[in-house]
C-alpha cells in the first residue's frame, strides 16, 4: 500500500459519517437477515397453506387464520396466555419487591442467599422444571408428603393432572423463575435512590412502611415497570415450562400460544398454522410494550 | 434520677426494637432462599438416593433411609449422552460469545459516541428486537435452516443465537461506552492515534468489566435457549443440555429420576455460582444502560 493510500485509509477511517456506519454495519445486516427476514417469512407462511410435507407457498389469504380462530383448543390457548401473563406478573411485583429489599439488607451469609435466591433464574429453564416436574410429581412428590403429614390432605394433589391445579402449578413456576429477575432489576433501582433522600427521610422520622410507601415505590415505579415487561416478555414467549410440566394438559388446560403453535406447527408439520398461531404473540408483545414504556416515561423520575 | 430512667429505657427499647429487626430480615431471607431453592434441595437429595427408598410413598423425603449411593451420578456420567449434551452447550455458547463481541463491539460504541440522535433511536429499535423473540420466529427459521442444510448440526445454533445475544449485548456495552468520558479518547487522538487505534488501546482495556458481562450473559443465554434447539436437531449427538436432559433422560414413560435431577443441578450450580461473582457488574452495566447519558 503506498504512503498515499494508506493516508487515505486512515483519514476514512477517522471521519466520523464513514466510521459510524461501518462499525453498526455488521450487527445491523446479521440482526435484518435472522430476525428480519424470517418474520416477514413468518407473515408468508401464515398467509399459505404450507405444511413439512409440501413446504410450497399456495397464497391462501386469511383461510389460515380463520381457520385457526375456529378451533377450540386455539381460544383457550389465547386465554391462558393472557391469564398466566397477568397473575404471574402481578405476584412477580409483589415478591420481586420484597426480594429486593431482602437483598439489599445486611446480613451475615448474605453471599450464600443471594446464590439460592438466583438459582430460579440462572438454572436454563427447561431444568428447573424437570426440578419441579419431580416436586410436583403425581405420587411422590415432598409437598404432599409434607401435606399428609400435617394431616391437611389424605389423598396426594395431583398437581399437573387436574386443570385448576395444573394452570395454577405453571403460573407459580413461572412467577417462581421470573422473580430473581424481577428483583436484582428492582435491587439496581433501590441503590440508585439517592442518599440525601434516604437521610431526609431518616432525619423527618420517617419508617419502614411509611419510606416504603412513600418514597420507595413511587421512585422505583418505572423501573418496576421495566421488570414488568421482562417478565411479561418472557412468560408470554416461553414454551419450556408448560412442555416440560404438562405439554398443554390436561386436555389443554395449560396450552399457551407458544406451545400450541409448536404442537401445530413442528410436530404437527402445519408449518402455516403454527406460523399463525406465534404470530399472534406480536401485537400482544407491541401493545403491552407501548403501554408499560409510556406508563414509565411518564412517571421518569429517576 | 427520673430523667435517667427514661433514658435507660428508651435504649433498652431502641435495643429490643434493633433486636426485633434483626430477627426479621434473617426470618424473610432464610424464607426466601427456602422458597427459591426447595426444588434444589429437593433434588440434591433425590440424586443420591436408592430407588427401593425413593419410590415408597410414605418414606420420609427428605431422609436417607437407605444410605446414600452414587450409582445413579455414575450412569448420568457414563451411560447416558449427557457429556456430550456439556460438550455441545460449551461449543455453541463459545462460538456465539465470540461471535457476539466481534459484533456488538463495535455496533455499541458507534451507538455511544459516533451517531448523536441516531444512537438513541437505534438503541430503542435494538430494544424492539426483543418484540420478535425466537417463539415468533421458530417456525420460519426452521424452514432457513433447512434450506441452508444446517438441520442436524451444531453450526444451526452457532448461526442463530446470535440473533438472541447481538442486541442485548450491544445494549450493556453501550452502557459502558458512556460511562467512559469522551476527553480520554480525544487525548489520545491528540497524542497521536487514530480513531480505532483510540479505542483498542485506551478505552477497550476500561470497559473490560463490561467485556466480562457481555461474555457470561452471551454463554448463559445460549444455554438457556430451548425452542430453536428443541426444533432444529433432533438426534442426540448434537443435542444441548437444555432440550437433551428433559428429552433423552425420558425414555417413553420411565423416568430416571435420580439421574434427571442430578443433571438439573449439576448445571444449575456453576451457573449461579458464576453469575454470583459478575452480579454487581451486570447490576452496574444495566443501570448504566438504562440511565440516559
Amino acid at each position: 500500500m503506498t504512503a498515499r493510500a494508506l493516508r487515505r485509509r486512515r483519514y476514512l477511517l477517522d471521519n466520523e459519517r464513514f466510521l459510524a456506519p461501518i462499525m453498526m454495519a455488521p450487527a445491523v445486516l446479521y440482526i435484518i437477515a435472522l430476525v428480519g427476514f424470517p418474520f416477514v417469512l413468518a407473515i408468508l407462511l401464515s398467509l399459505s397453506d404450507a405444511t413439512v410435507g409440501n413446504p410450497e407457498f399456495d397464497f391462501v389469504g386469511f383461510d389460515t387464520f380463520s381457520r385457526i380462530l375456529d378451533d377450540p383448543v386455539f381460544r383457550r390457548s389465547l386465554r391462558n396466555t393472557f391469564w398466566f401473563a397477568i397473575i404471574s406478573n402481578l405476584l412477580v411485583v409483589i415478591f420481586a419487591t420484597i426480594l429486593a429489599k431482602i437483598l439489599v439488607a445486611d446480613f451475615r451469609g448474605k453471599w450464600f442467599v443471594r446464590f439460592l435466591v438466583l438459582l430460579p433464574w440462572t438454572t436454563p429453564v427447561s431444568l428447573a422444571a424437570i426440578t419441579w416436574l419431580w416436586t410436583l410429581d403425581s405420587i411422590f412428590s415432598p409437598i404432599d408428603w409434607i401435606l399428609r403429614n400435617l394431616g391437611l390432605i389424605s389423598d396426594n394433589m395431583y398437581w399437573l393432572g387436574r386443570p385448576g391445579l395444573a394452570m395454577s402449578s405453571v403460573i407459580a413456576v413461572h412467577t417462581w423463575r421470573i422473580v430473581p429477575l424481577a428483583a436484582v432489576i428492582v435491587m439496581a433501582g433501590l441503590t440508585a435512590i439517592p442518599n440525601e433522600i434516604k437521610d431526609a427521610a431518616d432525619v423527618d422520622g420517617a419508617r419502614f412502611w411509611r419510606k416504603m410507601f412513600a418514597i420507595e415505590i413511587p421512585l422505583l415505579a418505572p423501573i418496576i415497570a421495566v421488570a414488568v415487561l421482562f417478565g411479561f416478555i418472557l412468560t408470554v414467549t416461553d414454551i419450556s415450562v408448560v412442555f416440560v410440566l404438562t405439554r398443554g394438559g390436561p386436555t389443554h388446560a395449560t396450552q399457551v400460544l407458544a406451545t400450541w403453535a409448536f404442537f401445530k406447527g413442528i410436530e404437527g408439520g402445519a408449518l402455516s398454522q403454527g406460523a399463525a398461531i406465534a404470530l399472534f404473540l406480536f401485537p400482544v408483545l407491541v401493545a403491552v410494550t407501548a403501554v408499560i414504556l409510556r406508563l414509565a416515561r411518564r412517571r421518569e423520575v429517576l | 434520677m427520673d430523667a435517667l430512667d427514661n433514658i435507660t429505657l428508651a435504649r433498652r427499647r431502641a435495643r429490643t426494637r434493633h433486636r426485633m429487626v434483626r430477627i426479621g430480615v434473617y426470618g424473610a431471607a432464610i424464607t426466601a432462599a427456602l422458597l427459591a431453592a426447595f426444588p434444589f434441595l429437593w433434588a440434591a437429595v433425590t440424586m443420591f438416593k436408592q430407588s427401593p427408598d425413593l419410590y415408597v410413598k410414605a418414606n420420609n423425603p427428605f431422609w436417607f433411609n437407605d444410605p446414600p449411593t452414587l450409582k445413579h451420578i455414575k450412569l448420568l456420567l457414563f451411560d447416558t449422552n449427557f457429556l456430550t449434551f456439556v460438550r455441545n452447550t460449551v461449543v455453541v455458547g463459545l462460538a456465539v460469545t465470540i461471535i457476539t463481541l466481534l459484533l456488538s463491539l463495535p455496533a455499541a460504541y458507534a451507538l455511544a459516541r459516533l451517531i448523536g440522535v441516531w444512537g438513541e433511536r437505534m438503541g430503542i429499535a435494538i430494544f424492539f428486537v426483543y418484540l420478535i423473540p425466537p417463539t415468533l420466529l421458530f417456525i420460519p427459521m426452521s424452514r432457513v435452516i433447512a434450506n441452508l442444510d444446517l438441520q442436524g448440526s451444531l453450526w444451526s445454533l452457532i448461526l442463530v443465537y446470535p440473533t438472541i445475544t447481538i442486541p442485548i449485548s450491544t445494549w450493556l456495552l453501550m452502557g459502558f461506552f458512556k460511562g467512559i468520558p469522551r476527553d480520554l479518547e480525544e487525548q489520545a487522538m491528540v497524542d497521536g492515534y487514530s480513531r480505532v487505534g483510540a479505542l483498542t488501546r485506551a478505552v477497550l482495556p476500561l470497559i473490560f468489566p463490561g467485556i466480562v458481562a457481555v461474555i457470561v450473559f452471551a454463554f448463559t443465554l445460549s444455554a438457556h435457549e430451548f425452542i430453536y434447539a428443541l426444533t432444529f436437531n433432533k438426534a442426540s449427538a448434537v443435542k444441548t443440555i437444555a432440550v437433551g436432559v428433559p428429552t433423552e433422560l425420558v425414555r417413553g414413560d420411565v423416568f430416571f429420576w435420580q439421574a434427571l435431577q442430578g443433571a438439573a443441578l449439576l448445571v444449575a450450580v456453576p451457573v449461579a455460582l458464576l453469575f454470583n461473582l459478575f452480579l454487581d457488574r451486570f447490576i452496574s452495566g444495566f443501570t448504566m444502560g438504562a440511565v440516559k447519558g
